[in-house]
């Protein structure tokens, strides 16, 4: 078998899916860090220093192409698969208590995913492309300010919290089981990798939530 | 005798592979707690015989749990609503007189309908035939445990080995993935010094045939672990990921 066929074997998309998934979860840990800079309520001004370093540093900008490259293979690969699924099942039950034997986001992760995506289209219209603008205009931009304008508006909370929320159940399915298809999977780690799991997905997820709600509310300000 | 029980059916008649198939409607009558659901399905059967009507085709072997022939989806769960068993094993006990029960035949790309419940499960044969097998000198037999193994491995490939390639994995994960099925046939052999000759080559070409039947990639739903009448475990998939990550970078 060529290295070709390993990308054309299911196992091999679902290691793809894998990989770019931690991928991406490591940039979360990024993003939340630095957005969580919010919470220490100096108007912002720790939080801008963080977003220019990260909107001038020549590492960043590449890891930055990696990043949407990370993306949109795992889009692409997601797609692929899903077709591929949906063929090996031409005829569905008339009955199936797919709750008696698995969690719902589990068997939703393409539904999830397609909502985040739906969210990330907003959050790069309200956040990435005006950093872009800027940087390209050789101006400063106030991200702390660009985020206060946009959490005033209810319906961009309410569009963070339903982006917040699948993020949430992706990731409580997506990390333990980005492990088990690498491969590990035994009774020692594996409820420790679940619980991490959890732990980090409402973590993330809790903390993302509070930027919105706390500056809706004006608590920071 | 008391306690029997009235019963609605709706079970899938089709008439060949290519004719359109639907949901018919039986009821039957009298059925005992004691009987198994093979044995309701029996009754059913010589009332629609004696009615001069086409009987329900249905696959059975054993009638006691081993052989994995019978494939009926029962109420949206494969084997129906007992964990651990198959439908031979499953007791009108298990149910309330005056239900209504759905049956339904596996539903795969790679399982074409026979004819109403029976599907054609070749396709896993063709995936134990292209690595499912180790290679052994003829002659005379070698003295049993002359090759020492590791008593955790040996327990995990007898584990695996339990598998009786029923096809529920397959029939209720929402991508029709055959991974669990797959995954116990390498880890069984694998596992064992035996299995090492053609370690590499029997997960690749298992994996290749596997995707060439048209079964679906593994969402680690967990669902074919709960729907096992063997209990064979996910670990199996992820010892074949690494079967899989291990030949794919050791080919030569």
């Amino acid at each position: 078998m060529s290295k070709e066929n390993f990308l054309k074997a299911s196992l091999g998309k679902k290691l793809v899916m894998g990989i770019t998934g931690l991928f991406l979860i490591t940039f979360l840990v990024v993003h939340v860090s630095l957005n969580a800079c919010i919470f220490v309520n100096d108007g912002g001004v720790l939080f801008n220093e963080g977003a220019h370093f990260m909107s001038h540093n020549f590492f960043i900008r590449v890891m930055e192409i990696v990043l949407f490259a990370g993306i949109f293979t795992h889009m692409i690969q997601a797609l692929i698969l899903t077709l591929h699924n949906k063929k090996a099942r031409p005829v569905a039950y008339a009955v199936n208590n797919g709750a008696a034997n698995s969690k719902w986001y589990s068997r939703s992760m393409g539904v999830l995913g397609s909502l985040l995506l739906i969210f990330f289209v907003v959050h790069w219209a309200n956040f990435w492309i005006p950093t872009k603008v800027a940087v390209f205009n050789g101006e400063e931009h106030n991200t702390f300010e660009n985020m206060k304008a946009v959490f005033s508006k209810e319906y961009f909370v309410a569009i963070y919290m339903v982006g917040v929320i699948s993020l949430c159940y992706h990731l409580l399915h997506g990390f333990p089981s980005a492990f088990q298809t690498l491969g590990l999977n035994n009774k020692k780690y594996t409820p420790m990798l679940k619980t991490a799991g959890a732990i980090f997905s409402i973590v993330v997820c809790t903390l993302f939530a509070a930027m919105p709600i706390t500056m809706y509310l004006g608590i920071i300000k | 005798m008391s306690g029997n029980m009235n019963l609605t059916l709706k079970v899938w008649k089709q008439k060949n592979k290519d004719a359109k198939g639907a949901l018919e409607t039986y009821q039957v009558k009298g059925i005992s707690p004691d009987m198994s659901f093979l044995e309701m399905f029996d009754v059913l059967n010589e009332q629609l015989i004696t009615e001069g009507k086409d009987p329900i085709a249905f696959d059975h072997d054993c009638r006691e749990g081993i052989c994995g022939m019978c494939s009926m989806y029962i109420n949206g769960r494969p084997h129906g609503p007992v964990k651990g068993v198959t439908t031979c094993q499953l007791h009108m006990r298990s149910f309330k007189d005056g239900d209504t029960i759905v049956v339904e035949p596996w539903r795969s790309a790679a399982f074409p309908v026979v004819k109403d419940l029976a599907v054609n499960r070749s396709a896993f044969d063709r995936v134990i035939a292209a690595g499912g097998f180790v290679s052994v000198n003829t002659g005379n037999a070698k003295d049993a445990n002359n090759i020492l193994i590791n008593k955790d491995d040996a327990d995990d490939a007898f584990n695996a080995a339990a598998c009786i390639g029923c096809g529920a994995c397959v029939a209720t994960c929402k991508n029709g993935s055959a991974m669990l099925f797959v995954s116990a046939k390498v880890s069984q052999l694998a596992l064992l010094p035996q299995g090492q000759i053609e370690k590499e080559a029997r997960v690749l070409n298992m994996v290749n045939q596997m995707d060439e039947e048209g079964f679906g990639a593994c969402s680690v739903t967990g669902a074919c672990e709960i729907e096992c009448p063997k209990g064979i475990s996910l670990e199996n998939i992820a010892r074949m990921n690494r079967e899989f990550i291990g030949a794919n970078a050791t080919k030569k």
